[in-house]
């Protein structure tokens, strides 16, 4: 599945929340098309790494170069990699204010420009994606967990990014929505969009990543194929943070 | 496996007889107090009812009723309040036609308010313009309710009635104000607004200006910008710290002095720009809660989307921020149009200096309760109204939320 050309090239990336070194000298690079989960216990930086990807957290040191633009300063070039980066919450943060379909076609409209029309008919395409095109103009407060998130991916998926980046987005949701939402990941995996998703998920990580990386204390500690990285990991962290999680 | 019923939720219902036993009679000292209160209520009413319509001198009231509502403009001129008041009659039946919910409320309580009125003893010519105003409410709300109906009109007479109630201030100003040399408008010097007129257009004209000005102070305040976030502090705090009289009195005697010579600012003028800097830094305070209120989630996601700060603060910030506080917000307007009487410091007369003026002329002595309930009633209906909108706003601006 996973390209040649390579997408997104972090390079020593390092961040620090006042003297904390959240972000200890990363170095990952994904391809076009690939599948890459990031696991870890909590605290080590994987929400912050993802995060600096398409800005929300500036990185202090270190190169990150998505499609081709490296990100600085330059608010031209965030706005650039922001339109061509989807992201997704752990606390969905839908727009409470707005329907589903007006959340789906806010970006749309008003950073592609697209008329109304072309925004809502994409807007109820992928709704259909996700299952829930009887759901467009309700209010997100009334909709339930998994249903809030489904329609947070199609309203990121609704930019047409290259890249769809989660950040743990089954863990604010009850175990009987976990499945929906894993669901629509696992398709738009499928489908060849290039992916991080940080995640807890094990079963989602064997199944759909091309590769996966366990995170401690602001770094990479290792990663590989999945088989590689389950059946034979080398450090002994790893070894007992997937014992922990694997067990329990 | 038992399969499980939905079962009606239990009925609980209370006879009149078996509430009142209920909630006021029992237990006994419950029936005690139920007791001394409906009769403490019951000589109030009864000493009240019987001064109002005995011994209360009325004629106070309708003798100076053109006093109360409009002060001294001068009487030969005061078609033109009427006819200010025509429009807005005119805007308020179209809009009660075009937009179902609180606004057809109000036309209906307007209409209803002339037609009673109309039955009062007062002059033909008044009269008239009683009838007239009525009759302009029935033309808007039947030209509205028509424009409902239809899709393609509808839209443009929506906006042109927006356009027109945005309009209608600068016109209700030139109006009253006239032009000077002019035969048909002749010019009315502000000074001679008074009563009512002037109560309701201070606190319009600081209302409408101190609630935009607001929202920049506010927005200022959590600026990135190290000198907007600087001017903006100081000048909420500094407001917040001066009592409004202070501020009224330097509205109206430091500043000719900082202005060149003959640069004259109307004093009414100087009153409105008082009220509105004064307001402004309460709102900005008040929207400020509301921004705070939002979570950060959501100006992430809107970034993430790749909206620019500008599009993230109107299509995400402030919608959310500006209904959380429309009860705050209307409770700040509330207080100023209630202290609008203030502005008998500067020797304007509105509706309470009006009542004082009145009470000075030895022919009305000794009528300070007539007087001042009559302006209390008057604050407290528009004050009521303004709360009952502010209800129905919010519950109109809940949707979707919880």
């Amino acid at each position: 599945m996973a390209g040649t050309e390579d997408i997104i090239i972090c390079e020593d990336v390092h961040k620090w929340f006042g003297d904390f070194h959240v972000l200890r000298g990363v170095n990952l690079t994904v391809r076009r098309g690939e599948v890459v989960v990031i696991c870890g216990p909590s605290g080590s930086g994987k929400s912050t790494f993802i995060r600096t990807i398409n800005r929300l957290e500036t990185h202090q040191r270190g190169r990150i170069i998505v499609d081709g633009i490296e990100l600085t300063d330059d608010v031209r070039n965030i706005a650039a990699i922001r339109s061509e980066i989807g992201m997704v919450f752990q606390q969905f943060n839908l727009f409470p204010h707005l329907t589903v379909l007006q959340n789906i076609t806010l970006a749309p409209v008003w950073v592609r420009r697209w008329p109304k029309e072309k925004a809502e008919r994409i807007a109820r395409e992928l709704l259909e994606r996700v299952g829930i095109p009887e759901q467009a103009d309700k209010y997100p407060a009334q909709l339930s967990g998994g249903q809030q998130q489904r329609v947070a991916i199609a309203r990121a998926l609704a930019m047409q990014p290259k890249i769809m980046l989660f950040d743990e987005p089954t863990s604010a949701l009850d175990p009987e929505m976990i499945k929906e939402v894993l669901d629509v990941m696992r398709d738009l995996a499928r489908s060849g969009m290039t992916m991080i998703v940080v995640t807890h998920e094990m079963g989602f990580a064997k199944e759909v990543a091309d590769r996966i990386f366990f995170f401690a204390d602001g770094n990479i500690v290792e990663g590989g194929t999945p088989e590689e990285f389950f059946s034979n990991p080398k450090e002994e962290r790893t070894r007992r943070f997937l014992s922990q999680i694997l067990t329990h | 496996m038992a399969v499980s019923r939905t079962l009606e939720p239990p009925q609980v219902r209370m006879g009149p007889g078996e509430w009142v036993r209920k909630n006021l009679l029992s237990p006994w000292y419950n029936a005690l107090l139920t007791i001394a209160g409906l009769w403490f209520l019951y000589e109030v009413g009864r000493g009240l009812a019987v001064w109002a319509l005995t011994q209360a001198r009325w004629d106070v009231i309708t003798h100076n009723i053109r006093l109360f509502l409009v002060g001294q403009f001068p009487p030969d001129q005061v078609q033109r309040v009427w006819l200010g008041l025509l429009l807005s009659s005119l805007l308020f039946g179209l809009s009660g036609g075009l937009w179902s919910g609180t606004m057809r409320q109000f036309a209906h309580a307007l209409g209803l308010a002339f037609f009673v009125l109309a039955f009062l003893p007062a002059s033909w010519v008044t009269r008239g313009w009683l009838i007239g105003n009525l009759a302009a409410i029935l033309l808007g709300y039947g030209v509205g309710a028509w424009g409902r109906g239809s899709p393609r009109c509808g839209r443009a007479l929506r906006y042109a009635t927006i356009g027109g109630w945005l309009l209608f201030f600068l016109v209700l100003i030139l109006l009253l104000s006239g032009f000077s040399g002019s035969r048909v408008l002749p010019r009315v010097e502000a000074s001679l607004w008074g009563g009512l007129l002037l109560t309701f257009l201070l606190s319009l004209v600081s209302i409408i200006l101190s609630f935009p000005l607001g929202v920049l102070l506010a927005l200022g305040r959590r600026s990135v910008l190290p000198i907007v976030r600087l001017f903006s502090i100081l000048y909420i705090e500094l407001i917040r710290g001066v009592p409004l009289v202070t501020v009224l009195f330097m509205a109206d005697i430091m500043l000719p002095l900082f202005l060149p010579e003959g640069l004259r600012i109307d004093r009414i003028v100087r009153a409105m720009a008082g009220f509105t800097l004064f307001s402004a830094a309460y709102v900005a305070e008040n929207v400020r809660g509301g921004l705070q209120a939002i979570p950060e989630g959501q100006i992430e996601a809107a970034r993430a989307l790749g909206l620019n700060g500008l599009q993230t603060t109107l299509l995400i910030v402030l919608p959310q921020a500006l209904r959380l506080v429309v009860p705050a917000n209307v409770g700040q307007f509330i207080s100023l149009f209630k202290d609008t009487s203030l502005v008998a410091i500067m020797g304007l007369l509105e509706l309470l200096g009006i009542g004082k003026a009145v009470l000075a002329n030895p022919a009305y002595m000794g009528l300070q309760r007539e007087v001042y309930l009559f302006v209390a009633v008057v604050y407290g209906v528009f004050s009521y109204a303004m709360s009952y909108a502010s209800r129905r706003l919010e519950i109109a601006l809940g949707v979707g939320e919880r």
